[in-house]
């Protein structure tokens, strides 16, 4: 059977990087096949030449047995190609139909949009991926796992032959992530292929059919997926054999009491309460939508607290805002670090030093150079991250050296409390080990963490105790010794169950 | 010259070029020599003396316009607070009271009407753009109200010397200028009040995460750009020897224009003080140069116009690369 994809020998270079060097990559019918790599390796660059995102330097792709160039996505999608990017691309301000129709719309015979006729089909759409969604409402206040549905919603609107994901359930629960490997499977039941980009490596061997690594630019290898196992994936990806990646952590003596949170409530969370001591690692889980993040930025104080107490050291703690909570001595790594945590255009030195103007301070205005340079020297060789020099724009990192800046950032301000929210989000297997080496050993100089994660084995790896939400509230604290995937689970979706 | 190396991209003219600045003073510079030939009255120095004043006067409003800009804000309010600043510093001094105090005066009730735009977008959550608008009209209404429409002319002589005087071969609104000019330059490029307004251009909401106080700074930054406005209100004053009820209708266009074609962003995050004044400099020198060049008054606006979205083109390219 002749591929319905095949790319040959696609070289493409930017500025000062050959971002891919002769890749081949090909896709069968009804086929889901696995691209894997570090960020950086080249994945979404060869996504990009394929959609007309980017044009390569040299090269052939061969779509459906003829030669094909496209020069703009939108020729890729009317050749039956569409792209699912990891930043999801709707207008948050548009309604569900809106979104599904943009540039598609149907139109009654007067020429106005035919809104029953689309609101019906989008209805058989939902209905058909086994998600409910609320037409009325803006896509905005959706999850990000629905305005995915969404996006692949728009994708079947086309006459889709390849669908490429690029990944997609690193803001998944679990359960979202069935769903969604439901969608798939039903997809490939149809015939369409799937080319899924993942930095999930269970993931990626539960759903795809074949697995092609590329390392720096270049083909590493492949396997078909039932036939491979995890090491051998990861000695494809880093070049190396890693052993096992996954740091335990172990509190040996937990401190004294140095948060205690009660009755916190605001917004969509009621009245959480949970204790944190020095150098332990509280895990917080539970489902996309549950109140982590929402409960997080009450004890920032990034939004407005509507009861309860927050007490350090015994002590009621006056924290209404963010610079408070600073000078309290919390630290936040938000979830998203682009869009929450980074300002892009700044260079490394000034993101570094962003929390800590006070420190850097001479004759309490003037900014000291040494002293930021120092600084921003110190972290980027302690936490070892890859810059091209201390002025570089952040915007050029990779996405774990990003987020390295933005753990930097906070641990300069010394701080005794750090709450990390989805710090391993959307960065490759290396440096994912890196930051769950630094949270521990932070823990171990005594920091008090608390860890938002949706990854149950990061969770699991890493924590002393698991605070598990739900509809925003806390349902259950669970020591090390009762938790499991399973426990958590279950906490997590205890009401649902009932 | 510009030509060659906006193909090349590699030669030494296009690393010069990379800084926004030189661009754009390459184009003053150009446009000052076409100017120059055609009607060589300009290079005299009577006329750059005229013209140097008159760049003070939007180099001021714009420097401060340009604080409100780099956090992706905008102060519509600057031309009316000249107005209002420079009638209240006249009525003080109609009155007898000290020029030095009355203009301090001035400059107090220019803040107090910045401190209202400060206090509605950082703290009520009102757009600028709203705002501000509402301030002009309120500001400038202010000021017709309170005067009638009649000019306040009891200007002690004294006081004319700040801006129809020279000190050292320069007019003194040039020195003032410079002063606010360097003084903005420092704030913006080396204290921890300029980086934050940096950062809250280019991402408010890590900025407000990092613990920063952002509403503090947005509230401070509209009283500095209305600082700015009534300084120069004020000294408009001194050189028509009167205060006009109408004096900065219009100019925050200028201001915003001044700022735009400096390489400042609409959307925040960048732009720089040496910028502003090279795009003061441009608007003023186009001004003048068109007069000179005999051009009909009629036209003026419509060349700026032009002048305007060609700084924005070329803002757009430059910046692509």
């Amino acid at each position: 059977m002749a591929a319905l994809l095949d790319m040959a020998g696609i070289t493409k270079t930017f500025p000062g990087v050959r971002a891919l060097d002769r890749v081949s990559f090909s896709v069968e019918q009804g086929e889901v096949v696995g691209l894997l790599g570090e960020n950086g390796a080249g994945k979404s660059t060869l996504m990009k030449v394929l959609a007309g995102v980017y044009h390569a330097d040299a090269g052939q792709v061969v779509w459906e047995g003829k030669p094909v160039a496209f020069r703009t996505i939108q020729e890729a999608q009317q050749a039956g190609i569409s792209l699912i990017f990891q930043e999801l691309n709707n207008c948050p301000n548009l309604k569900p139909v809106d979104n599904l129709f943009l540039g598609r719309e149907l139109y009654r015979k007067s020429g106005f949009l035919d809104y029953p006729a689309m609101r019906r089909k989008a209805r058989e759409l939902f209905d058909h991926l086994g998600v409910q969604i609320d037409l009325g409402v803006e896509v905005r206040r959706f999850s990000t796992a629905v305005q995915q549905m969404i996006e692949i919603g728009k994708a079947l609107l086309t006459n889709v032959k390849l669908l490429v994901m690029d990944e997609p359930t690193s803001s998944l629960s679990d359960k979202e992530t069935d769903r969604l490997f439901r969608v798939i499977r039903e997809l490939k039941a149809r015939g369409t292929s799937v080319v899924f980009i993942s930095h999930k490596l269970n993931e990626v061997f539960q759903i795809t059919d074949r697995i092609v690594v590329l390392r720096d630019g270049q083909n590493a290898g492949g396997f078909e997926s039932s036939k491979g196992s995890i090491d051998q994936l990861i000695s494809l990806m880093v070049g190396r054999d890693l052993g096992s990646f996954a740091t335990e952590h172990r509190t040996s003596a937990p401190g004294e009491e140095l948060l205690r949170v009660e009755g916190l409530s605001g917004g969509m969370v009621h009245d959480v309460s949970f204790s944190l001591r020095k150098g332990e690692i509280l895990g917080v889980a539970g489902l996309i939508g549950s109140g982590r993040t929402e409960m997080a930025r009450l004890l920032l104080g990034a939004d407005r607290r509507q009861g309860g107490r927050i007490l350090i050291e015994g002590r009621e703690a006056r924290i209404r805002n963010p610079s408070e909570a600073v000078a309290a001595g919390i630290g936040f790594v938000p979830e998203d670090r682009k869009v929450q945590a980074l300002v892009l255009p700044m260079s490394v030195r000034e993101n570094l030093t962003m929390a800590i103007h006070g420190l850097v301070k001479r004759f309490r205005a003037f900014l000291s150079r040494r002293k930021e340079n120092a600084v921003t020297d110190e972290f980027v060789k302690a936490l070892r991250i890859k810059v091209a020099g201390r002025e570089q724009a952040v915007k050029n990192l990779s996405g774990g050296n990003q987020q390295k800046v933005v753990i930097a950032k906070w641990l300069a301000t010394k701080p005794r409390i750090l709450v990390l929210d989805e710090p391993t989000r959307g960065i490759d297997v290396a440096a994912k080990a890196e930051v769950h080496r630094i949270v521990a050993e932070l823990a171990d100089r005594g920091v008090a963490i608390l860890l938002i994660s949706s990854e149950l084995p990061e969770i699991l790896a890493l924590s002393d105790r698991v605070l598990v939400m739900h509809e925003g509230r806390a349902k259950a604290v669970l020591d090390r010794g009762q938790a499991s995937q399973e426990t958590i689970m279950g906490a997590a979706l205890a009401s649902v169950a009932r | 010259m510009d030509a060659t190396a906006s193909a090349g991209g590699r030669s030494l003219g296009a690393s010069l070029l990379r800084t926004k600045e030189s661009a754009i003073l390459l184009a003053l510079l150009i446009m000052m020599v076409v100017i120059g030939v055609i009607a060589p009255r300009f290079i005299s120095g009577t006329n750059l003396f005229q013209v140097s004043r008159q760049v003070a006067f939007v180099a001021i409003v714009a420097l401060g316009e340009l604080f409100v800009i780099l956090t992706g804000g905008i102060d519509l309010s600057v031309g009316s607070i000249m107005g209002w600043s420079g009638v209240a510093a006249a009525w003080a001094m109609s009155l007898g009271v000290n020029p030095a105090l009355a203009v301090l005066f001035g400059i107090l009730a220019g803040v107090a009407m910045g401190a209202i735009n400060g206090s509605l977008i950082a703290f009520v959550k009102v757009p600028p753009f709203i705002a501000t608008l509402g301030m002009l009209q309120f500001a400038h209404g202010n000021v017709l109200g309170l005067t009638k429409g009649w000019p306040i002319t009891a200007i002690p002589k004294s006081f004319l010397w700040v801006a129809q005087g020279d000190f050292l071969f320069v007019p003194v609104p040039v020195w003032i200028g410079l002063v606010i000019a360097v003084i903005a330059h420092v704030v913006l490029t080396y204290t921890a009040f300029g980086r934050r307004t940096y950062a809250i251009g280019g991402n408010e909401q890590a900025t407000f995460l990092s613990g920063i106080d952002v509403d503090r700074i947005k509230f401070a930054l509209y009283m500095i750009s209305s600082a700015c406005a009534a300084v120069s209100g004020i000294i408009l004053v001194s050189r028509f020897s009167s205060a006009q009820p109408d004096t900065g209708t219009g100019w925050e266009l200028d201001a915003i224009a001044a700022a735009v074609i400096g390489g400042t962003s609409l959307a925040g995050g960048s732009g720089s003080v040496l910028g502003v004044v090279i795009g003061a400099c441009i608007m003023a020198v186009l001004r003048n140069g068109l007069v000179l060049m005999r051009v009909s008054p009629y036209w003026h606006i419509s060349i700026i116009g032009v002048v305007i979205v060609l700084a924005a083109v070329l803002d757009v390219k430059t910046k692509r690369t």
